[in-house]
């Protein structure tokens, strides 16, 4: 089967180009959408967690008496008191969890970081849970703790072993230390960032029950299936033994791609008790797990006299676990997007008393082009460039690491076209020049990177005798538009309106779909769902061909077209048959297709796949009260096809709000005496505020690429946060003439 | 959150009843639930005041009587509200969401507890939540502490806006209890924590707050309420300034200033505005009165985890919330960039 995607087709005006509002919006903004923790069973119990209040050291015991004697209590779990669990690391490791030890909820009394669970509470009411669980005493023998990165940067080590799927350091190229020294002009800067956390609105919630042997499970996840493979590993089933849905999921950013702990407890208890459990988490609670972690960076950029880039290095330290060695991808980006000889990055950890970092949107590259990118401005701005000027002339149109050309690369066209929509030639280039009133007026800019991947994933689509068409794969919308997505590539194939396609996600047992992760669900999953229903066209074709007196005997594949919910013969429109009828023909209630969709191989070799970006930031900052105000925003995108203008745009607003916070707003703050962080509330933990937020324009330049994948299609879950808190920072320079490198950008820091 | 008992009061006699036989009233909820799952607010029984006649505002040429049940939306929307007491419409709609300040109350606004962060994590040794405990805040992060009338028993602060407007307007807050009604004004309300900041106020603990009243002037031609915090809306204030002036024959006739988010207290300062009277309405004349209020403030660490920063920012704030006040351009809340 021929899986190429042909722009020609053009079936359905509901296919791939079109803005067709979501098709899951009403269900959510009429509140029938339900969410993991929406769900409820007759006798279902309720689960609620204790949090450890030390950092590290041991429990020693506890006192359950109080918590015991409040009515409706069935059950306490600690770690003294808990159902056989599996010891060996391997039994517990997750798709994306890096090297080390996966965290076991309740294994031992050992306290690995301040929030680790460390009792469960299991009641009738969730009320009485919550009351059971402040009343549960726990003993603790602490120990010293470390959580406060800059004291152990002394500590500082290359870790080990690397995490599957995330390149380390490239290999130096050139002599950039050399080069540096020798270059005309150069800068050197440290940028810190502070530990973020996803905070998604929709806490975690799981809800688990056994049935006939069968561990079934309510779980807010990036990836049915792999939290379905993790389930079984960790209780001793075969995968077809765990059935995990997860139909909505109210926002991830990356922190429901590992399982977290309140799943293994749900289950846990379910299996012990006999009874369908849920666990839920609270607000402070979704601060006791992955994060983004706090980073220092160092950048030294060296030109020559033209500005030319002669050198850079780009060192990032960063946090992790006692018991995982986190990574991700900070220093990769310099060598991919400019054009420089000598190059040299470095990447080390340091082990805390916290957990696990997590991939936070757009993980490594996130922070990485925020200090790469606000390096980038003091050095075009010290060797006297224009920043839009210096980016294009060192532009690099192959990734010179992997020494491969990109299947595309519209960054010129995004920094051209961002700038005129931008208006940046009009901006003055001198720190200061620009005021209104007591405001001091700034524009800055940066580039963006990020990868364009395919993952193998599977589909299936099943088209009924009512002429609907249901397409399902275990991938996950977290609000990303997947199945909008879903829904437009199969209205492209089988040439029907989307108000007749249903699609179905977030279910472990439809075909396997890869974590809904790094921007790659639309071209991977989008192509699994293309050659399904293509697979189903064959099927429908072969139907038609077969029935007696049809105008499809003896016609081939390609002589046929589905259009307006029938089947026609190209050469002969007229002569057509509506899908029901074919079914009914067949005399089947259903006919059903799987089809699996892959990377090719061969072109993985041959070429480097990237998304970029270019943003442009206007901020208004009061020159004596240091109040930081972004006026507005320009994000030019080269991301390949869009699928959904509507959707897309979406995405791009909602990585560069994110952004926005990661300059301005977020950050979660550390007592290092306490070992915790103590804002763990949304009132306290800032995000953008609506105020916070002006219009935000977003252009999509055209990058037509059918070499990166079938669809062409990049993805843009990420590229939107990618580079804008360096244009934050940047702009705010352009404004004060200062340069402030240490996120978030409070305005303390600037009066 | 533990559970408890919860009864709605009939009337005011049997809500002042309740209250002195233990009960803690809650009106809006919005501060007092969050505590209770914080397991900070541990309250047996709930007395709930929403059945109460105090929803009134009434508003005459002598002034304005608020009841304590009247929403801080409905309060700040109120015409006759915005048009002569601006400076309080203008600090309210700096305070947190529309949804919130559609549930807060003038009552449970006066009532609210600190957003200290380790008053609010319930494990932690801390003197407001249980005396003597010792303060853990002292030498952690205190960017949202005080710098003026701290203690080395706590170094909270008061976080309201809608209070720090009623300080610098000379409202009184009306309380009654078994003993009979009472006056209470705005500014002696709130305390300092000294050696007791398990107190935040001067309330009894029999008591129930039933109104607000306001003086006749309102400082409606001249005033601002200009609060800097770390986003432009849904924050506690870092600083918030309430300047309002009476300005005759451009010389200051009359002067209030009261700021935010800088002590356990709205902090308001006489001898500040004393010193402005007769002067010409220039940033000489407002930096002066800045140091005058200033001169005993004190940080809790330095850096963006401390509360040096403050002092500057406060001094910063005052200048120009009066300039604004005198210039007629009082800070927008809706347009946040500050003018
Ligand atoms: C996320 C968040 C952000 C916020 N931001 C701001 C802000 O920026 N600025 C600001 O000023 N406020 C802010 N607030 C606080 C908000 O204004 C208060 O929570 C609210 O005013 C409390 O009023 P309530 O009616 O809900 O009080 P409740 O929660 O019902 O009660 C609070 C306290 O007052 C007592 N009480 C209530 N009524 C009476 C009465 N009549 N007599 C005696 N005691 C009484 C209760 O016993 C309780 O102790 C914020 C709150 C939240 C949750
Ligand atoms: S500052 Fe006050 S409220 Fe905060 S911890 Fe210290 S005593 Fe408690």
């Amino acid at each position: 089967m021929d899986g190429m995607f042909d722009p020609s087709r053009r079936n359905s005006g509901d296919g791939p180009g079109r803005a067709l509002p979501r098709v899951d919006g009403l269900a959510k903004v009429t509140g029938s959408a339900p969410y993991a923790g929406d769900f409820a069973l007759p006798d279902m119990l309720y689960g609620v967690v204790v949090s450890s209040r030390i950092a590290r050291g041991r429990i020693t015991g506890y006192d359950l008496d109080a918590a015991l004697a409040v009515p409706g209590v069935e059950r306490i779990y600690t770690c003294l008191d808990r159902p056989r669990m599996p010891a060996s690391a391997h039994r517990w490791r997750d798709m994306v969890g890096p090297p080390g030890r996966p965290f076991r909820p309740l294994y031992d009394t050992r306290i690995l970081y301040a929030g680790q669970p460390v009792a469960l509470v299991i009641a009738r009411e969730f009320e009485i849970a919550r009351d059971a669980a402040a009343r549960v005493g726990v003993r603790y023998e602490a120990e010293a703790h470390a959580t406060k990165l800059e004291r152990y940067l002394d500590q500082a080590y290359v870790p080990p072993k690397k995490r599957e799927g995330i390149p380390p350091p490239a290999e130096p190229r050139g002599d950039a230390e050399r080069a540096f020294a020798e270059a005309d002009c150069r800068i050197v800067g440290e940028y810190v960032s502070p530990a973020e956390y996803h905070n998604p609105i929709e806490l975690f919630g799981s809800l688990a029950w056994w049935e006939g042997g069968q561990l079934k499970v309510y779980d807010k996840t990036q990836g049915a299936a792999a939290t379905a493979q993790y389930l079984a590993s960790v209780f001793g089933l075969g995968v077809d033994e765990v059935q995990v849905t997860s139909p909505f999921v109210g926002g991830a950013f990356g922190s429901a791609l590992r399982p977290q702990y309140q799943l293994f407890l749900a289950a846990m208890a379910a299996r012990d008790l006999d009874a369908p459990v849920r666990v839920q988490l609270t607000r402070p609670q979704m601060f006791s797990f992955g994060y983004r972690p706090r980073t220092r960076q160092r950048v030294g950029i060296g030109t020559d006299a033209s500005g030319s880039l002669r050198a850079i290095t780009h060192d990032a330290i960063a946090g992790t676990s006692v018991f995982e060695d986190y990574q991700e991808a900070v220093v990769n980006w310099a060598g991919k997007l400019y054009a420089c000889d000598n190059v040299r990055t470095g990447y080390e950890l340091v082990k805390l008393n916290l957990y696990s970092p997590q991939d936070t949107r757009a993980p490594g590259a996130a922070l990485g082009l925020y200090a790469l990118e606000a390096a980038i401005d003091e050095m075009a701005h010290a060797s006297g460039v224009d920043p839009v000027a210096f980016r294009l002339a060192n532009d690099s149109d192959r990734d010179r690491d992997m020494d491969l050309p990109y299947t595309s690369k519209a960054l010129r066209s995004a920094l051209e076209q961002g700038a005129a929509a931008f208006g940046w030639n009009e901006r003055s280039p001198t720190p200061r020049g620009t005021r209104d009133g007591h405001t001091l007026i700034g524009h800055g800019m940066a580039s963006g990177v990020w990868d364009a991947m395919q993952m193998q994933a599977s589909a299936v689509a099943t088209l009924r005798a009512d002429g609907r068409l249901e397409v399902g794969s275990a991938t996950a919308d977290m609000g990303t538009g997947m199945y909008t997505v879903m829904v437009q590539v199969a209205a492209d194939t089988l040439g029907l309106p989307a108000a007749r396609i249903t699609a179905r996600l977030g279910d472990s047992s439809l075909p396997m779909a890869p974590l809904a992760g790094g921007s790659w669900s639309a071209a991977s999953v989008g192509a699994a769902v293309e050659n399904a229903t293509l697979a189903l066209a064959t099927k429908l074709h072969a139907i038609a061909a077969r029935l007696p007196d049809s105008a499809f005997v003896g016609s081939r594949f390609d002589q046929v077209a589905f259009e307006d919910g029938e089947l026609r013969l190209r050469a002969a429109p007229e002569r057509a048959i509506r899908l029901e009828a074919l079914l009914a023909a067949s005399g089947d209630d259903a006919i059903t297709a799987t089809a699996k969709a892959a990377p090719d191989p061969a072109s993985q070799k041959r070429w480097a796949r990237n998304t970029h970006g270019a943003q442009f930031v206007e901020v208004g900052v009061d020159e004596e009260l240091g109040v930081v105000q972004v006026r507005r925003v320009v994000a030019a995108i080269a991301a390949g096809r869009i699928i959904n203008p509507l959707t897309a745009r979406s995405q791009i607003i909602g990585g560069v709000v994110m952004g926005i916070g990661m300059a301005l707003h977020e950050e979660a703050m550390l007592d290092d005496r306490l070992g915790r962080m103590v804002n763990r509330n949304l009132g306290e933990y800032h995000v953008p505020a609506h105020a916070d937020i002006p219009p935000i324009e977003v252009i999509f330049v055209d990058e037509p690429d059918p070499e990166v994948n079938q669809l062409g299609v990049k993805g843009l879950g990420e590229i939107g946060i990618v580079g804008t808190a360096a244009a934050v920072a940047n702009a705010i320079f352009n404004a004060t003439g200062r340069r402030v490198r240490e996120l978030p950008i409070t305005l303390d820091k600037l009066i | 959150m533990r559970s408890f008992g919860y009864a709605r009061a009939g009337s005011l006699a049997e809500a002042i009843a309740a209250r002195a036989a233990g009960a803690t009233p809650i009106a809006g909820g919005t501060n007092l639930i969050d505590l209770m799952k914080l397991d900070v607010a541990r309250p047996d029984r709930l007395l709930d005041l929403n059945g109460l006649d105090l929803r009134g505002i009434e508003i005459g040429p002598e002034g304005a009587r608020i009841g304590a049940l009247v929403s801080n939306a409905d309060l700040a929307a109120h015409q006759q509200i915005a048009a002569r007491y601006p400076l309080l419409a203008s600090a309210l709609l700096a305070g947190a969401t529309g949804q919130l300040r559609n549930a807060a109350t003038t009552g449970g606004n006066l009532m609210q507890r600190t957003r200290c962060y380790y008053f609010n994590e319930a494990d932690t040794p801390c003197n407001k939540r249980s005396p003597g405990a010792g303060c853990v805040a002292i030498g952690g992060v205190t960017r949202i502490h005080a710098i003026l009338g701290a203690s080395e028993h706590c170094i909270a602060v008061h976080p309201s806006d809608m209070c720090v407007a009623l300080a610098a307007l000379d409202a009184q807050v009306i309380a009654e209890g078994p003993a009979g009604e009472r006056a209470i004004p705005a500014s002696a309300f709130h305390r300092l924590p000294g050696d007791t900041p398990e107190r935040d106020n001067t309330l009894g603990d029999d008591e129930i707050i039933t109104a607000v009243t306001l003086p006749a002037e309102g400082f409606a031609d001249h005033y601002s309420y200009l609060k800097l915090r770390d986003r432009l809306s849904y924050a506690f204030a870092l600083v918030s300034v309430a300047a309002a002036l009476r300005i005759e024959d451009g010389r200051i006739a009359e002067a209030r200033l009261a700021l935010g988010g800088v002590a356990h207290k709205p902090w308001r300062d006489q001898e500040a505005e004393a010193a402005l009277i007769g002067r010409e309405p220039t940033r000489a004349a407002f930096a002066d009165a800045a140091a005058i209020v200033l001169a005993p403030a004190r940080a809790q660490g330095s850096g963006p985890e401390g509360n040096a920063f403050k002092i500057d920012l406060a001094r910063r704030a005052i200048i120009r919330a009066f300039d604004q006040a005198a210039r007629r351009t009082p800070q927008s809340q809706t347009h946040k960039q500050v003018a």
